[in-house]
């Protein structure tokens, strides 16, 4: 029976030897991460909605599945039965594009996410700028689904949604920046080893605290969600939006809160660090923790107005993390 | 102030009457320059079913059931004044522990009323956890009334000259268990949002009403009562039992969301001081009065009566001419004043703040179509 156990490693160096090891990493990379994009999205659903229920004197799901773990699947195959309704008014091209168009970069962004030491699809050297650009991305989308939906409810949405995620981006920047400037690299794989002794939490809290309100913000949460304020705008940008479509908005979200959590857990909580268990392991706890943080906040705070959102960002986010970017630097130049 | 916008730069957007955020079926017409309101135009009648026609068309007793359906939130306290207009038009003496039983199973609906708006309100603001704290108070509310009442929003509990029915250990032994609880409620409410910073900023000097304007509008309530205006019908016109009671009506001189919000918390405290001394000095005795004809017939004559609802000042003006049913009844209700300000506050105002100002207003459309 020898030879069956090494069926999987034969085929493995056939692809090798077809494909080239580059594609090759590529392909199994792609396939893990849309995989995994799927599981992640259907688990923090599970999670948000567990959690609500806990904080708000319910049980939340439990229906389907053990603790209704399933309950998400079973919302997923109903989304994916329904209709895609477009409406008459709409500009079609840009209204079937922008699903798509805020889901793709988000893909792009697993690439460089460090789950361990080497376990990563690509060390790129400029992996941050990779997130962050591609980070920018999805806005785009969000203001093409608002603009061609043709509804002044999406497109109050798209508008804000715009505003907001330009003010939010710079003090996002800014805050890593003071990292980036501390482990000298824009590599994922440096600025984890960087923190050898010590998490940049604790000698950047100013940097971390900035970083986490403005990804909160950046991914539309709670109390930053006014681009999809539903006591407002019914459903901001995607109020015209339905069944599978809706759903890959809804996807995108939760990916983004994955990323936004997962460069968190690099950039400040010592990514993959942690006595005992192997890397990855360590990665995931973090990123599954600060989202669970981010899930607390959305269901304990009423929503901010749109015009102190903005104030807050320009008035103080961003003029604390230049002083704080400006003082890193100093400080570095005299030690070093 | 807002700027004078240019016709070119604005539109229009219908706030409702599909809409989370206009509670029933109101329609804002709203006229926005970017995301500020130029002008405000609300538009009702969607749900107008006509009662007050109905009234005309039935006996006194027939139309029982219709008034805690044009305010369904405070049903009972509907229910309440309508008897207690009957009553004053027919000169019937109420047995007392009718009337503290009524006095009870009123301030418990108005209690439930405010628990609802509370977390509705929060909800407009877009926390969505306080709703649901909100509403497992209510619930213990409505199971102590429908023990009373036999129902858990429109009830029709009292009858010309007492209640329909005496009340069980059960409902006098959940008041006692749920006062506690509402009070530590409160406790958490007051940490949970009124302290909090982003509350107090969305609230705070948002929707500032003046004295002045609150009564060139005809503001009543707790609307009013924000304002600086201590007016309160269960004080200025008292009826039933509350002359006898020791309570005290919550003003704030603000007049923005914050204080209309403050003033309604505050008045379920004054609710609960009301229920404990109710209970205190509950008697015994009958609760319907003896020899109330099977057919009501007030005298011939015009008569008004004022009642303190949730909402603020509910007037039944009651034009009988001797026959088993009115000649006219007409409701003055409190929400169409509130509900009338809205266009002299939003302009200048943002899109959040409409739903702010709208929230903290605590209109009941049915109230206002009826």
């Amino acid at each position: 029976m020898a030879w069956l156990s090494n069926i999987p490693a034969t085929v493995w160096e056939g692809l090798r030897a077809f494909l080239g090891p580059l594609a090759l990493t590529m392909i199994v990379g792609l396939l893990l991460t849309l995989g995994w994009v799927q599981v992640n999205a259907l688990f923090l659903v599970w999670l948000e909605r567990k959690v609500a229920g806990h904080i708000q004197l319910r049980i939340g799901p439990k229906e389907v599945g053990p603790f209704g773990l399933l309950q998400t699947l079973v919302d997923g195959v109903k989304l994916l039965g329904k209709e895609l309704i477009t409406p008459a008014p709409v500009s079609w091209p840009l209204f079937v594009l922008s699903p798509i168009l805020v889901f793709a970069p988000v893909l792009v962004s697993f690439v460089v996410i460090p789950f361990g030491p080497g376990t990563q699809i690509r060390d790129l050297n400029v992996g941050l700028m990779l997130i962050f650009a591609f980070g920018g991305l999805g806005v785009l989308a969000i203001l093409m689904g608002g603009w061609a939906s043709n509804n002044k409810y999406a497109l109050l949405g798209a508008i804000r949604s715009v505003a907001q995620n330009v003010a939010y981006e710079i003090p996002l920047l800014l805050s890593a920046m003071s990292v980036v400037i501390m482990a000298g690299s824009l590599s994922f794989q440096a600025i984890v080893q960087a923190q050898e002794g010590l998490w940049y939490v604790f000698c950047q809290p100013v940097a971390a605290l900035l970083y986490l309100v403005g990804a909160t913000a950046e991914t539309n949460r709670a109390p930053f969600d006014i681009p999809e304020a539903e006591s407002e705008l019914v459903a901001g940008f995607h109020t015209e939006y339905s069944g599978m479509r809706f759903a890959l908005f809804f996807l995108a979200e939760y990916t983004n809160m994955f990323i936004v959590a997962s460069v968190a857990t690099a950039l400040f909580f010592g990514g993959w660090r942690g006595p005992f268990w192997p890397g990855p392991w360590w990665f995931l706890l973090k990123v599954y923790l600060l989202i669970f943080v981010v899930i607390w906040v959305r269901w304990t705070f009423p929503r901010l107005r749109f015009d102190q959102l903005m104030n807050f960002a320009w008035k103080y986010m961003i003029p604390i993390a230049v002083l704080n970017l400006m003082v890193t630097a100093v400080v570095l130049k005299i030690v070093r | 102030m807002h700027r004078q916008a240019l016709t070119e730069d604005t539109f229009y957007l219908n706030l409702g009457p599909q809409h989370p955020s206009t509670h029933g079926v109101l329609r804002l017409l709203l006229r926005l320059d970017g995301e500020r309101i130029v002008e405000c135009q609300p538009i009702l009648g969607y749900s107008h079913r006509g009662h007050e026609h109905m009234a005309q068309n039935r006996t006194y007793l027939q139309f029982m059931p219709n008034p805690c359906r044009m305010d369904y939130l405070s049903g009972l306290m509907y229910n309440h004044a309508y008897c207690l207009a009957l009553e004053r038009a027919c000169g019937l003496e109420v047995p007392a522990r009718a009337e503290h039983l009524r006095v009870i199973c009123a301030e418990l609906n108005r209690i439930s009323s405010h628990l609802l708006w509370f977390g509705a309100y929060l909800m407009d603001l877009g926390a969505f956890t306080p709703f649901l704290y909100a509403f497992d108070d209510r619930e213990d509310i409505l199971a102590i009334l429908g023990l009373a009442t036999g129902s858990r929003l429109t009830y029709s509990y009292c009858r010309f000259g007492g209640v329909r029915d005496d009340v069980g250990q059960d409902f006098l032994e959940g008041i006692r268990a749920f006062i506690p609880k509402m009070r530590a409620r409160l406790k958490d409410y007051d940490t949970l949002v009124t302290r909090n910073v982003i509350f107090v900023n969305r609230t705070q000097g948002v929707g500032v009403i003046s004295p002045e304007l609150a009564r060139a509008h005809a503001l009543t309530g707790p609307c009013l009562r924000a304002s600086g205006v201590g007016y309160d019908i269960r004080k200025a016109e008292p009826y039933g039992l509350y002359p006898e009671l020791d309570f005290d009506i919550p003003v704030r001189a603000g007049g923005d969301c914050l204080d209309r919000y403050l003033v309604r918390v505050l008045e379920i405290e004054q609710s609960l001081r009301i229920i404990e001394q109710a209970m205190a000095r509950l008697p015994g005795g009958p609760v319907k009065a003896t020899g109330v004809p099977q057919f009501i017939t007030p005298p011939p004559g015009l008569y008004h009566t004022s009642y303190e609802t949730a909402r603020g000042h509910l007037g039944i003006f009651l034009a009988a001419d001797g026959t088993r049913v009115p000649y006219r009844l007409k409701f003055r209700v409190p929400s169409f004043g509130n509900l009338g300000i809205l266009p002299k506050l939003l302009p200048g105002t943002l899109v959040a703040d409409t739903i702010a100002i709208l929230g903290s207003m605590d209109v009941v459309m049915p109230e206002i179509d009826r």
